[in-house]
């Protein structure tokens, strides 16, 4: 179970997050809201640990463990995985050299035995199946000459293979046309399950048709303003964000 | 290379007042006073499979080295160039690998390794000589060792006749008191190729000349270099490649990581021939600075008298992307093993035309080492 409690968060002099209180119970999706400049993707890097910004209040548990103070590494040890808005590209690094190393080094934090690459390729090219992705893109460099949709479904990937508690999906869907937006969809209900629960990143209700959330909350000028179920992003869709931030 | 003058002295060491040395600074070297090097026998050498070549001090090692149907006996040295490091070497060379292969076989794979060791400080100056007859194969890994303060001073002559290929695989492991300061010359002929590679990681001061001569039409090399240097280490690749027939390429990347306070030099020179048309080449120079103190320079030049050619090169020097190691991070890879893996996909290019297994494994695994040891 995630649990935000008053958080707040800036970079350098600029106040992001203004207390925002938050608890996704094990086996939710929660959907996040919000207009740009909202402070959404900031949540998702203060919950995953990126440097460079600063957390002036509050607390962050999941499971009980006090996530603020570990390590980026550590938090995804201890099951908390980001998709990326803007996945990096690794030039020289091998995909499936990459996800394996992440792999093993998460199993090795948890306590299990680390795969060796025949293993890892079985594993990998059934996950790969599912997501509808060739081959080949274990062969290719991290996100390198990837497809804006390739490099989404290469985080999916990812996410099925380190099989997180949370994942954190920050605005998956942009740049991505129907089909990917369904096969990205789809591999994360897969992961659906009493002990996967996850944060749904999004500006437009779009991808909630297919990633169906328990609850959607508005994020809007740094807290959450408003709260309720799926009908929620229904009505911003139709109403917009306007005259939220007052409320 | 154009630029240099014989220095004063014949055999005195090189100073930065000549131009090839503006950036390497030997005062260091000049004022340790070196004896010759004491007799010995190898310690254990790796063994990767192939016949090994074994020199202890300078000297071969016979009873440690395989028998190598290729083998020559070693010659007098006569020194026809004004290169400084080169005239010290004539005046001193004692012994040296010579190897000849005639034209269309195809010698495998052979390990020459150098292997240092000594109380006081000494100097060796092998010279080696590789010959491969028109459409000979040959693929040298060739490993420096030691423990000590030393002096190595190779040089290593090398003749390429019509389509043969050698393909040399380096790996500079020297004492961190050492000075290493190796010359290649190789002639390539007609449709010959020079595939080379070499891995600094070791020594006080090190660099690497290389003067490769494209000799015949289509001839082709490739002169990648890969250096790892920390604490107060002074590494610097050096080159010079002259374009002197149609149709030849060639393929420069040098990739420097540095960190502490060392210090990493770069200079490449191209020139091409008025005839030598069609000619493709390209240089590509980046460092990687993970330290404030650490440097790097680098010069490029290109001298081109043909008007139908492609040269091309660049420079990059930049420091590890924040973005990519937070990346690696939140997959739950440590910061450390996240940092390795990405100076180990920097390298990744230079290591290209290392396509000999053991070779290749040999690299990775003093790479891996060295960053380990950080």
């Amino acid at each position: 179970m995630l649990e935000i409690k008053n958080l707040s968060a800036r970079i350098g002099d600029k106040e992001i997050l203004r207390g925002v209180n938050l608890t996704v119970p094990d086996g939710e999706v929660h959907a996040i809201m919000g207009p740009n400049g909202a402070g959404k993707s900031t949540l998702s890097y203060v919950l995953s640990g990126r440097e460079g910004y600063e957390v002036t209040g509050g607390e962050v548990s999941f499971n009980g463990q006090d996530i603020l103070a570990m390590e980026p590494e550590a938090r995804a040890a201890a099951g908390i995985f980001l998709a990326f808005q803007y996945p990096v590209e690794l030039p020289g690094v091998g995909n499936a050299n990459f996800i394996r190393t992440a792999l093993n080094a998460v199993r090795r934090a948890r306590g299990e035995a680390e795969l060796d690459a025949v293993a890892f390729l079985k594993l990998a090219r059934a996950a790969i199946k599912s997501l509808s992705m060739s081959d080949d893109m274990l062969k290719r460099n991290v996100n390198v000459g990837f497809s804006g949709g390739e490099k989404k479904r290469n985080e999916v990937l990812q996410m099925a293979l380190l099989q997180p508690g949370l994942a954190i999906l920050d605005e998956t869907d942009s740049g991505l046309d129907i089909d990917a937006l369904k096969i990205v969809a789809e591999g994360v209900n897969a992961l659906r399950s009493a002990r996967f629960s996850a944060l749904v990143i999004t500006h437009y209700q779009r991808l909630l048709e297919h990633i169906v959330p328990d609850r959607v909350h508005v994020l809007a000028a740094g807290r959450i303003v408003r709260s309720g179920g799926p009908e929620l992003a229904l009505e911003l869709e139709a109403h917009g964000y306007a005259g939220l931030e007052a409320a | 290379m154009p630029g240099w003058r014989p220095p004063d002295a014949m055999t005195a060491l090189p100073t930065r007042k000549l131009e090839a040395f503006r950036y390497t600074d030997l005062r260091a070297l000049a004022q340790i006073s070196f004896g010759d090097a004491p007799a010995g026998t190898a310690a254990a050498v790796p063994d990767l499979g192939i016949p090994k070549l074994v020199f202890y001090n300078g000297v071969f090692d016979r009873a440690a080295s395989s028998a190598f149907a290729y083998l020559q006996t070693f010659a007098a040295v006569a020194e026809g160039s004004t290169l400084p490091l080169a005239l010290i070497n004539a005046e001193h060379a004692r012994d040296g690998v010579t190897i000849a292969v005639p034209a269309g076989v195809d010698a495998g794979a052979v390990l020459l390794v150098s292997q240092a060791q000594g109380e006081a400080p000494f100097a060796f100056h092998p010279r080696h000589r590789i010959t491969l007859g028109a459409g000979a194969k040959l693929t040298v890994i060739e490993i420096a060792r030691g423990e000590g303060v030393y002096w190595h001073n190779p040089v290593t002559d090398i003749a390429l006749h019509e389509g043969a290929v050698l393909r040399l695989f380096r790996l500079q492991e020297e004492s961190a008191q050492a000075f290493h300061l190796a010359t290649i010359r190789a002639k390539i002929a007609a449709d010959a190729a020079f595939e080379s590679f070499t891995c600094g990681l070791g020594a006080r001061i090190a660099r690497t000349e290389t003067h490769a001569l494209l000799m015949g039409p289509g001839a082709h090399t490739h002169l990648n270099a890969a250096q790892l240097l920390g604490g107060t280490q002074h590494g610097d690749i050096t080159s010079c490649v002259s374009h002197r027939a149609p149709n030849g390429a060639s393929r420069q990347t040098v990739k420097s990581v540095i960190t502490d306070t060392a210090r990493g030099v770069f200079q490449g020179r191209i020139e091409v021939d008025r005839i030598a048309q069609k000619t493709d080449g390209y240089q590509m120079n980046q460092a990687l600075l993970l330290s404030a103190g650490a440097e790097m320079d680098i010069k490029p030049e290109l001298e081109i008298f043909a008007d139908d050619v492609k040269c091309s090169h660049g420079a990059t020097i930049g420091a590890l992307d924040p973005e990519q190691i937070f990346y690696l991070r939140s997959r739950g890879i440590a910061e450390a093993a996240a940092r390795a893996m990405l100076i180990r996909a920097f390298l990744d290019e230079a290591l290209e035309p290392v396509d000999f297994a053991p070779a290749r494994a040999l690299f990775e695994g003093a790479i891996d080492a060295w960053w380990q040891g950080r």
